[in-house]
C-alpha cells in the first residue's frame, strides 16, 4: 500500500471564490446542482451531495453590539468542505456489494459500476457527505481524484487553488505543516484557530481530509464530534449474539428438552 | 481583488505571510475585505477626499522622502505667476471656459514656459486644452508624458511659494481627518491608523504598494483618482521601487495589451497619437504635436516611421512621408458613447462588435439597443449569440412597444469566434508582460480566430479592390504572413515578429533604441520591440520561478526591454548606491561604470550618476544621470501635471455627477470638465434628489464574467450565482421593508430593475455630513438571453452616460437611485413607472 494521502482545508486562508467546486466538477463530470438562489451569503450550491462534491460554505459574523460596530460584520468565513476520507469508514462498513472500498492511497471511493443503489451508506456518515443522485439512483461522491492520482497528479480541486487553502499531500507531512500553520496564528494573535479532524484519536480515528476552522465546527456545518456509526456494530452483534443465544437456550429450556415424568 | 482577481490574490496571501498587512477601502465588505487586515468602508466617489487626506498627512508632518522627492520628482519646480489653484477659485483651475466647460491649460506650466516655447516645448500646451478634451487627447501621453520644458527653474530649498511643493502643501491642506470623516465615513482612528502603517512602511528600507481597478477608474474624476495615489506614493518613494507602485488590476486577460495595441480611437500602437485631419497635415507636424523632444520621448520619429514602415514596407519612402497620408485620421471624439449617439442620429451605419456585449455589457443600455437597431448593419464575432447578437428580437423595447422588430433594418452578421485554447497568441497582463500561448485544440465548426477574420477580411476586400487612388492605402499594405492549417490560419508568431520589427539586414531587433528615424527599420509597435530578438519568441519562455532570480526574467517578456519595475533607476539613491540593502534592486557599478542589478536597469546602462546634459540637448541626452522617469520631458515624477491633464494638474474632490450630498469642500459641485449629454436617450438623476435618495454602486461576482457572456451559458458557473441580487443593509431593508431573498426593484431616471434581496452587515450604512446614506450594490452579469442558463435584470440599463474627461471612461461606480420593494413592472407599466419618477 502507498503512502496514505489526504486534504488540508487551512479556511483562513480561503477566498471563496469556489474554483474548487468547478474544478471538481469539469474533472469529474459532476453534473450542475440546479440553478437556485439560496440568499445564503454568497453559497448557491447549498451543501455536499451527490452533484457537489467540494462546497464552500459562507458565513456571514455580525460584529459585537456595542458601539457603532452593531450594524456591521466582524468576519466572514468561507470553508471549502469534502469527503473525509475517514480511517474508519462508516460507508464502506455497511455498504453490501463492495462498491465502495479503501484505495491504495488510503482514501474512500465508490466504484459506480458495482454501486446497486440501496443507499445503506447515506445514513451511514456522520457527516451527510454521500449522497444518492436522482437520475440514476446511486452514491456519489468525492474520490480525492483517484484516477489522477494514479497518474501521480494531485487532485483537481487543490490544483485549482489559488491560494493553497486546499493542500494535498501524505497525510503525516500535512498533519505537521498544520500543526506548525496553527502555531504561527496563535502567535500572530489569532488564537481562535484550531484543527478539525486531524486526531487519530477522535470519533472516525482521524479524518483523511482535515480543517484548520476559525471557529467552533458547528458554525461552518461539521459535526463537533463526529462518530463513526458502526463503532459500536461489534457490540450490538456481540449483544444480538447473547440475546440470540439466551433465547435459544430459553427455547430449549421451554421445548427442547423433554420433562421427565414422574413415574 | 480576492473578488475579482482570485489567481493574482494569492501573492497577497503568500505577502501576509511574510508580514504584509492589507488595508482594503471599499464600499461592501467583499472577499478581499475577509482576508484584508483592515476593511475600511467609504462612501462610494470620496476617494480623493481619502487619498487627499493621506497626501496632507505627510506634508503637514513632514513624512515624505525627502532625499527621493527633491532629487526624482518635480517638487522644486516652480509653476507660473498665471496660475491660479481651486483654493483661490472655489473649486476651478485658471482656464476655465464656462462656455465649453473646457480648460486651456496654459497657466499650469512651468514658471518661463507659455508665452514663449522654450527648448522642448511643444505645440499641444501652447495651443490651448480644447483639442487636447475634444479627442481624449490627454490620454495620448500613456508612455510619453504632455510636453513641458526639460529643466524648469527650481527651488531645492522647496521655499518658494509657487514651488510644486508648496502648492501641493496649500492645496491639500483642507483635506483633515474630519474631512474624510465627514465625507467618506471612515472614523478619525481608522483613518490615522491607515496614515500610520503607510507611512511607517515607507522609506528607504520599507515599501507601500497600492493597488487599485474599476473602482477607481469609472469616475467623473477617475483619472484624477489615480494621479492622487501617484503624488502619495511619489512623496513617500514608493514609484520604481520592489514592493512599491500602483498596480492597476485589469477588467479583462489582456486589457493591458489592447491599449498597448490598441482598440482605442485616439491611439496608434505604442500610445502615439493618432493624427487629427485638420491639424496634422503632414509628419513633421504631426510630431511636433506629438508631445515633447526630451526624454526618450524625443525619439518619436523613429517610433513613427518605423511603424508606417511595418504597415506600408518598401511603398513607404522618405519622399512619400513613408505613407504618413495613408493612416486613417479623427475629427474628434470618436469614442463609445458617442458612436452610439451617432448611430441613433443615423450617422454611423455599420458597427462591428467583437468580444463585446454592450447590448447589456454598457452603461445607458437602452441607448446602446437604440443604436444597433439604427443600424444598416452589424457583425457581431462571439462564443455564444450574446444579446448584441439578438436584441432585434428580444430585446426589452419589444416588450414596451419602444420597437418592433418588423420596423428594425438591421442586418446582423453573426460569426462564431475561437476561445483562448483554440487559437494561437499572447496574453499581456497588468505588470506589460507578455506570455504567449500554445492552441489547445481547434476551434469547432464555423469558429474562427479574430486573427483569422481580419486577416482574410483583408484578402478578400484587397482581391475585389480596383485602381482607384483612394484605395491606394489598402492596396499598399503588407499582407502577407504565413498560412498554417485546414484554415489557413495566419501565422500568429508572424505578426509578432512584425511587432517585434527588423532591421536593415531583415533580421529582428533586439530593443527600441534601434529604430531608426530614416526608413532603414520597421516596427509594429515600439515598446514591444525586443520581443523577438534572436528571432526567439521571447513571450513563449516559461523558465520555473525557482531555477532563477525572483524577479523571474526569463518567464514570458516585459515591455519595454524586459524591464520587471518601470523606471527602476529610483530603487537607487541619486549616486546610484541602492537606497538600503533590503531594498537594493538596481544600482551603479562605479568599477565596471554600468548599471546594473536584479532587473534589467530602466536606463542607459553607462549614463553615470554624475552626467549633467549639455544645453540643448535631445531626447535621453537631454535627462541627467539622477532623472529616473526618462520617458518624461524632465526626467521627473510629476506631483503636478503642467500639462497632459483636461481637468486640472492636481487632483481635486468633487461629487460624482448624481451625488446624493453636496461638496462642502468647494462651491464647484462635480468635475467641472466632465463629459455630459443633453440627450433625451441619456437622462440624469439631478443631484442631492429626495427621488433618489441611495448610492448605486456595480461590480462583478468572481463566479461570472462581466456581462455574463463568457459565464451564464456555462452550468459550473451559473449554478454558483443564478440570480441577480441587490446587497443592502439591514437598516435600509428595515426602512423599506425588504424582505431577504425577496424581491427589490430599483430605479434611476433610465431604468428600472428587478433582483432578489440580499440582506447583509457586509453593507453598512455610512454617517456622511451628519446623516445616515446607504449604499446599494449590484453585480451587473445578467441579461434576458446570450444562451445564458441563468437569466437577470439589465443592471446596465440603470447606469448614466456622464464620462471622466481624460479617457472617456463612464461613472459607473457612484451613482444614485431608488428601491422599492417588490418586482419591476413590465412592458407598458415599466413606461409609466419612469414617467412617474420622471415627473417626480
Amino acid at each position: 500500500m502507498a503512502e496514505r494521502m489526504g486534504f488540508f482545508t487551512d479556511t483562513s486562508i480561503c477566498i471563496g471564490c469556489k474554483a474548487c467546486e468547478v474544478a471538481c466538477k469539469e474533472w469529474n463530470d459532476v453534473p450542475d446542482d440546479g440553478f437556485v438562489f439560496r440568499a445564503t451569503s454568497y453559497d448557491n450550491t447549498g451543501s455536499l451531495g451527490a452533484d457537489t462534491w467540494r462546497h464552500v460554505a459562507f458565513i456571514e459574523q455580525r460584529a459585537p453590539a456595542g458601539g457603532d460596530g452593531g450594524e456591521g460584520i466582524d468576519r466572514w468565513l468561507m470553508s471549502s468542505d469534502v469527503c473525509k476520507h475517514c480511517t474508519h469508514a462508516a460507508c464502506l462498513d455497511v455498504c453490501p456489494t463492495g462498491a465502495l472500498f479503501r484505495t491504495e492511497f488510503g482514501t474512500v471511493v465508490v466504484q459506480a459500476d458495482i454501486c446497486n443503489g440501496c443507499g445503506y451508506c447515506v445514513p451511514a456518515c456522520p457527516y451527510g457527505v454521500i449522497d444518492r443522485r436522482e437520475r440514476d439512483g446511486r452514491a456519489w461522491k468525492c474520490t480525492m481524484c483517484y484516477d489522477r492520482q494514479l497518474g501521480g497528479l494531485e487532485p483537481a480541486c487543490a490544483k485549482a487553488c489559488p491560494t493553497d487553502s486546499i493542500q494535498f499531500g501524505p497525510l503525516d507531512e500535512l498533519r505537521a505543516r498544520a500543526e506548525e500553520r496553527v502555531t504561527a496564528l496563535h502567535e500572530a494573535g489569532r488564537p481562535e484557530a484550531r484543527l478539525y479532524g486531524e486526531s487519530p484519536d477522535d470519533g472516525v480515528g482521524g479524518a483523511g481530509a482535515f480543517f484548520l476552522l476559525l471557529d467552533d465546527p458547528e458554525v461552518y456545518g461539521l459535526p463537533p464530534a463526529p462518530v463513526v456509526t458502526t463503532r459500536d456494530l461489534p457490540q450490538m452483534w456481540r449483544w444480538a449474539g447473547g440475546a440470540a443465544l439466551t433465547l435459544a437456550g430459553a427455547l430449549a429450556l421451554c421445548f427442547g428438552v423433554p420433562s421427565r415424568r414422574r413415574g | 481583488m480576492a473578488e475579482c482577481h482570485p489567481v493574482g490574490f494569492q501573492w497577497v496571501v503568500e505577502a501576509q505571510a511574510r508580514g504584509a498587512k492589507v488595508f482594503h477601502v471599499d464600499p461592501r465588505f467583499t472577499r478581499t475585505s475577509a482576508l484584508a487586515d483592515r476593511h475600511l468602508p467609504i462612501r462610494a466617489g470620496s476617494d480623493i477626499v481619502l487619498l487627499g487626506a493621506l497626501i496632507n498627512h505627510v506634508l503637514r508632518n513632514e513624512l515624505d522622502f525627502r532625499e527621493y522627492v527633491l532629487a526624482y520628482t518635480n517638487a522644486s519646480s516652480i509653476i507660473s505667476g498665471r496660475f491660479a489653484d481651486t483654493e483661490d477659485l472655489d473649486g476651478l483651475f485658471s482656464g476655465f471656459d464656462e462656455e465649453t466647460r473646457t480648460y486651456d491649460p496654459s497657466s499650469w506650466s512651468y514658471e518661463g514656459t507659455g508665452e514663449e516655447p522654450a527648448a522642448g516645448l511643444r505645440g499641444e500646451q501652447l495651443e490651448g486644452g480644447r483639442r487636447h478634451a475634444e479627442a481624449a487627447g490627454a490620454e495620448q501621453y500613456g508612455s510619453g508624458g504632455a510636453a513641458a520644458t526639460a529643466r524648469p527653474p527650481a527651488d531645492p530649498e522647496l521655499r518658494h511659494p509657487r514651488c510644486v511643493y508648496q502648492i501641493l502643501k496649500r492645496h491639500f491642506a483642507r483635506y483633515t481627518p474630519e474631512v474624510v470623516a465627514d465625507l467618506c465615513g471612515i472614523s478619525e482612528e481608522d483613518f490615522a491608523e491607515l496614515a500610520g502603517t503607510i507611512t511607517a512602511n515607507s522609506g528607504r528600507e520599507r515599501t507601500t504598494a497600492w493597488v487599485y481597478s474599476v473602482g477607481w477608474t469609472q469616475h467623473t474624476v477617475g483619472a484624477q483618482y489615480i494621479r492622487t495615489a501617484a503624488i502619495l506614493q511619489l512623496l513617500l518613494g514608493n514609484i520604481g521601487r520592489p514592493g512599491g507602485g500602483i498596480l492597476a488590476l485589469r477588467g479583462h486577460a489582456s486589457i493591458q495589451g489592447s491599449s498597448d495595441i490598441p482598440t482605442l480611437f485616439n491611439l496608434l500602437p505604442g500610445y502615439l497619437p493618432m493624427p487629427h485631419a485638420h491639424e496634422h497635415e503632414d509628419l513633421a507636424e504631426y510630431l511636433t504635436h506629438a508631445g515633447g523632444d526630451t526624454g526618450f520621448w524625443g525619439r518619436k520619429r523613429s517610433y513613427v516611421v518605423s511603424l508606417l514602415k511595418a504597415w506600408w514596407g518598401d511603398a513607404a519612402t522618405e519622399a512619400n512621408d513613408f505613407c504618413f497620408d495613408y493612416l486613417p485620421r479623427i475629427t474628434g471624439d470618436h469614442g463609445h458613447y458617442t458612436t452610439v449617439l451617432g448611430q441613433i442620429d443615423g450617422t454611423v451605419k455599420g458597427y462591428f462588435v467583437v468580444g463585446e456585449n454592450p447590448a447589456v455589457g454598457s452603461a445607458g443600455g437602452k441607448a446602446q439597443r437604440l443604436g444597433l437597431a439604427n443600424l444598416d448593419w452589424l457583425v457581431v464575432r462571439d462564443l455564444t449569440l450574446v444579446e448584441t447578437a439578438t436584441f432585434w428580437q428580444d430585446c426589452p423595447e419589444l416588450e414596451t412597444g419602444e420597437l418592433r422588430t418588423e420596423d428594425i433594418a438591421t442586418e446582423v452578421f453573426f460569426l462564431p469566434a475561437a476561445s483562448h485554447v483554440e487559437k494561437d497568441g499572447t496574453f499581456t497582463n497588468t505588470q506589460r508582460l507578455l506570455q504567449w500561448r500554445e492552441k489547445a485544440l481547434d476551434p469547432p465548426g464555423d469558429c474562427r480566430s479574430d486573427l483569422w477574420f481580419y486577416y482574410h477580411l483583408g484578402k478578400r476586400i484587397r482581391q475585389r479592390l480596383e485602381d482607384d487612388e483612394i484605395d491606394r492605402p489598402v492596396r499598399e499594405l503588407t499582407w502577407d504572413y504565413p498560412e498554417e492549417g485546414e484554415y489557413r490560419d495566419p501565422s500568429a508568431q508572424a505578426v509578432l515578429r512584425e511587432i517585434n520589427g527588423t532591421g536593415p539586414d531583415g533580421r529582428t531587433l533586439s530593443g527600441y533604441v534601434q529604430l531608426q528615424p530614416d526608413g532603414s527599420t520597421r516596427c509594429g509597435c515600439w515598446i514591444y520591440c525586443g520581443v523577438y530578438a534572436d528571432e526567439t519568441n521571447q513571450a513563449a519562455r516559461r523558465r520555473p520561478g525557482h531555477e532563477q532570480s525572483p524577479v523571474a526574467p526569463e518567464w514570458g517578456w516585459a515591455w519595454p526591454a524586459n524591464r520587471r519595475i518601470l523606471y527602476n533607476r529610483a530603487s537607487a539613491d541619486p549616486e546610484g548606491r541602492a537606497w538600503s540593502e533590503r531594498k537594493a534592486y538596481v544600482w551603479w557599478d562605479a568599477e565596471r561604470r554600468e548599471w546594473t542589478g536584479h532587473d534589467v536597469p530602466d536606463f542607459e546602462a553607462g549614463k553615470p550618476p554624475g552626467y549633467r546634459p549639455p544645453e540643448g540637448a535631445l531626447a535621453e541626452a537631454a535627462l541627467a544621470g539622477t532623472d529616473p522617469f526618462i520617458m518624461q520631458v524632465d526626467g521627473k515624477g510629476w506631483l503636478f501635471a503642467p500639462a497632459g491633464l483636461a481637468d486640472g494638474p492636481l487632483p481635486t474632490h468633487y461629487e460624482s455627477h448624481e451625488s446624493p450630498v453636496p461638496n462642502t469642500l468647494y462651491g464647484t459641485q462635480a468635475n467641472p470638465a466632465r463629459r455630459i449629454y443633453d440627450r433625451p436617450e441619456l437622462p440624469y438623476n439631478p443631484p442631492m434628489s429626495p427621488r433618489f435618495p441611495h448610492i448605486l454602486t456595480t461590480y462583478r461576482l468572481t463566479e461570472h464574467h462581466t456581462a455574463g457572456g463568457m459565464s451564464r451559458p456555462l452550468a459550473y458557473l451559473a449554478e454558483l450565482q443564478p440570480e441577480l441580487f441587490c446587497e443592502v443593509s439591514p437598516l435600509l431593508a428595515a426602512e423599506l421593508g425588504l424582505d431577504h431573498g425577496g424581491w427589490a426593484t430599483i430605479v434611476t431616471s433610465r431604468s428600472a430593475v428587478e433582483a432578489r434581496v440580499m440582506v447583509t452587515e457586509r453593507v453598512r450604512p455610512l454617517r456622511v455630513q451628519g446623516r445616515t446614506v446607504h449604499q446599494v450594490g449590484l453585480p451587473y452579469h445578467w441579461g434576458w438571453g446570450g444562451g445564458g442558463l441563468v437569466t437577470g435584470g439589465v443592471v446596465n440599463d440603470l447606469m448614466p452616460v456622464v464620462l471622466d474627461p481624460n479617457v472617456y471612461i463612464q461613472e459607473g461606480k457612484a451613482v444614485t437611485c431608488d428601491v422599492r420593494p417588490g418586482r419591476c413592472p413590465r412592458g407598458t407599466a415599466l413606461l409609466d413607472l419612469m414617467e412617474e419618477y420622471r415627473r417626480g
